[in-house]
């Protein structure tokens, strides 16, 4: 009896509304520390460059813009352009890109339970690059215009996703493991097709452009309609995903329990699917494939505030925005003014942090 | 009350539920048992709407199942599945408050009443103690307990159980069951292992290869007779605390001693 009231005796006498409490606290901080952080980035992120521009040009020229400081023009118009038409839009693209990739693959990995998911496991990249292959390669420019080379990788992501869904669909029910191979082969067959094309296509330079788009690129940033689409997209996948966390948790822990809970969970998988490829079609097409991302920030966002995706989700955005900036930052300065493309730098942040992730998985694993 | 009238269920063509009826009523605790391939799981499974029946129907309160919603399906059956989510990173407080979801849908926040009624549930269980634990961090037995607690959070007025003692040792298998016959009042438990179920319940189901081969008191399914049919295997029974209990032998043994 002794042993029994040692054992049983509360380790720490703490009622559930307390623990909550605690819990949301420290979510909140979390997520005030990085907004700052968040905010500090992008000023950063305007601010270093091949040409470093001092702080103070950075605030008045965005205050100029932001809001119409009737201030005398003191900078060039050059300078000025660079300011706010390339680097602000730049950073702005680098947050909202590595947001959507962070939440996408938060979802992804809680409704396909592996916690190794990627965005871009479901073949949605494979599809947006041949999509965008076959743009720069074959000139289906003609037609569109100027935004050809984004609709159409937007137009193979789509098509990669309905294809996967349909592979996936075919026995009759979505599962997880079904999902997962139809977009793992999906991807391969696509990736196939991509290097055909280049293979197959005479132009050296079309391939070089389509590799550099391949590895990942915000050099595409401006005002305008498709930066405004990524924002608009982004801001309602966080804000869905976030709204629909506790139902992500169930789904996370499985059908049969998602199930007792009351809710449907093929229906749920599906809608989150559509909503993870929309959203990841909209990135892929305005800034190429950026690996790792979304594999890497979830488990920081869970190290960080637990593994409940009402508080994850929103934590995730603002690291992945974050990352993706000063990624953003490395690519324009590290070679400059040579510039890498984003995705390099993302994988070669992203790799080791796998390994670790991996070994520890070992190691818990083991114990 | 939960009804089944007629139930089949086939993978493929062979029948797994084989035209099976059953009535679990308010305020009693009904064991299924059975061998293995007996039917059981997929019969529960039918109950709380899982798999759809390819005849026969179910009814809740004597409303046919596809008249629920799942929501308000989740609201009456409070089921605890044998998937474990063991590798969930939730913590224990967390767990069982998604026992609260069905009532709460997708918009509304959880309220001091959700985390009164989530504290409730984890006293009931003895596990106010793990609430702030991460759930993977659990022994099978602890897991079980937090399982049956997020149940109780749903307060459905019935509980459903798999298997809730597969895996655990002697001194666990005991404790969950008796957890759940002296916090819930209906119960409906798939079960392994036959004096558990003299002991814990008060009502049994015997399946059969898809069929009821005897329904009853505990005293009157666990008959030796019977079980040497269904089981093939020698049975002699005793009683304990006023249960019976059997004591088990390989028929081929029990041939060789007659």
């Amino acid at each position: 009896m002794a042993v029994e009231e040692a054992v049983r005796a509360p380790q720490s006498i703490a009622d559930p509304a307390t623990l909550a409490r605690r819990t949301t606290w420290r979510a909140r901080a979390w997520l005030l520390g990085l907004s700052l952080a968040m905010l500090l980035s992008l000023v950063a992120g305007v601010s270093l460059g091949a040409v470093a521009i001092p702080l103070v040009d950075v605030a008045r020229v965005i205050g100029h813009h932001l809001f119409l400081v009737p201030e005398q023009r003191t900078w060039s118009a050059p300078r000025d352009s660079i300011i706010w038409d390339v680097r602000v839009t730049r950073a702005l693209l680098a947050m909202f890109v590595g947001a959507g990739l962070a939440v996408c693959g938060v979802a992804l990995q809680g409704m396909v339970r592996n916690m190794l998911a990627d965005p871009f496991l479901l073949g949605v990249n494979s599809g947006a690059s041949t999509g965008a292959a076959a743009a720069i390669l074959f000139g289906i420019s003609l037609g569109i215009g100027e935004h050809a080379l984004p609709a159409s990788a937007f137009a193979g992501a789509l098509a990669a996703s309905l294809l996967v869904y349909a592979i996936a669909r075919s026995g009759g029910r979505v599962t997880s493991v079904r999902l997962l191979l139809a977009g793992v082969t999906v991807g391969y067959a696509l990736q196939a097709t991509t290097s055909f094309l280049i293979f197959a296509s005479d132009s050296a330079e079309g391939a070089r452009s389509v590799m550099f788009w391949l590895l990942g690129s915000l050099a595409l940033a401006e005002w305008g309609a498709p930066l405004a689409v990524v924002a608009i997209v982004v801001l309602a996948t966080v804000a869905l995903l976030t709204l629909g966390g506790r139902q992500l948790d169930a789904l996370a822990i499985g059908d049969e329990t998602a199930l007792t809970l009351g809710i449907a969970p093929e229906k749920l998988r599906t809608a989150l699917l559509v909503l993870v490829a929309l959203c990841i079609g909209v990135l892929v097409a305005a800034s190429g494939s950026i690996g790792f991302v979304g594999l890497v920030v979830p488990h920081l966002a869970r190290r960080a505030v637990g593994s409940a995706h009402v508080r994850v989700i929103p934590v995730a955005a603002l690291m992945g925005g974050i990352l993706l900036v000063w990624a953003d930052v490395a690519a324009r300065t590290l070679l400059a003014p040579q510039e890498i493309p984003i995705g390099i730098i993302t994988s070669l942040i992203g790799a080791p942090f796998l390994l670790v992730l991996v070994r520890r998985l070992h190691v818990s694993s083991a114990a | 009350m939960i009804g089944a009238e007629h139930l089949t269920y086939a993978y493929g063509d062979r029948p797994v539920v084989d035209d099976t009826s059953l009535i679990a009523r308010p305020g009693r605790v009904l064991g299924l048992i059975g061998p293995n391939g007996s039917g059981k799981t997929t019969l529960l499974r039918m109950l709380y709407g899982s798999l759809r029946p390819s005849h026969g129907r179910v009814t809740i309160d004597e409303r046919p199942l596809e008249a629920w919603s799942r929501r308000e399906l989740a609201r009456k059956l409070a089921v605890v599945v044998q998937e474990s989510g063991a590798e969930s990173t939730l913590t224990v407080a967390e767990q069982v408050m998604l026992g609260r979801l069905p009532s709460l849908g997708t918009f509304r926040r959880t309220s001091t009443g959700d985390h009164e009624i989530v504290g409730d549930a984890l006293a009931r269980v003895g596990a106010t103690h793990l609430a702030d634990r991460p759930f993977t961090a659990l022994s099978g037995g602890e897991r079980q307990r937090v399982l049956i607690a997020r149940a109780l959070a749903q307060q459905g007025e019935f509980l459903l159980l798999d298997e809730p003692t597969n895996h655990l040792d002697i001194r666990y298998q005991h404790e969950v069951l008796d957890l759940v016959s002296s916090v819930v009042d209906s119960a409906l438990i798939v079960l392994h292992d036959l004096n558990l179920a003299a002991r814990y319940c008060d009502d049994l189901v015997l399946l059969d290869r898809g069929r009821v081969a005897a329904a009853g008191t505990p005293d009157e399914v666990l008959d030796p007779e019977l079980l040497q049919q269904v089981y093939a295997i020698h049975a002699s029974r005793a009683e304990l605390d006023g249960h019976p209990q059997l004591l088990f032998r390989p028929l081929r043994h029990a041939r060789s001693n007659a």
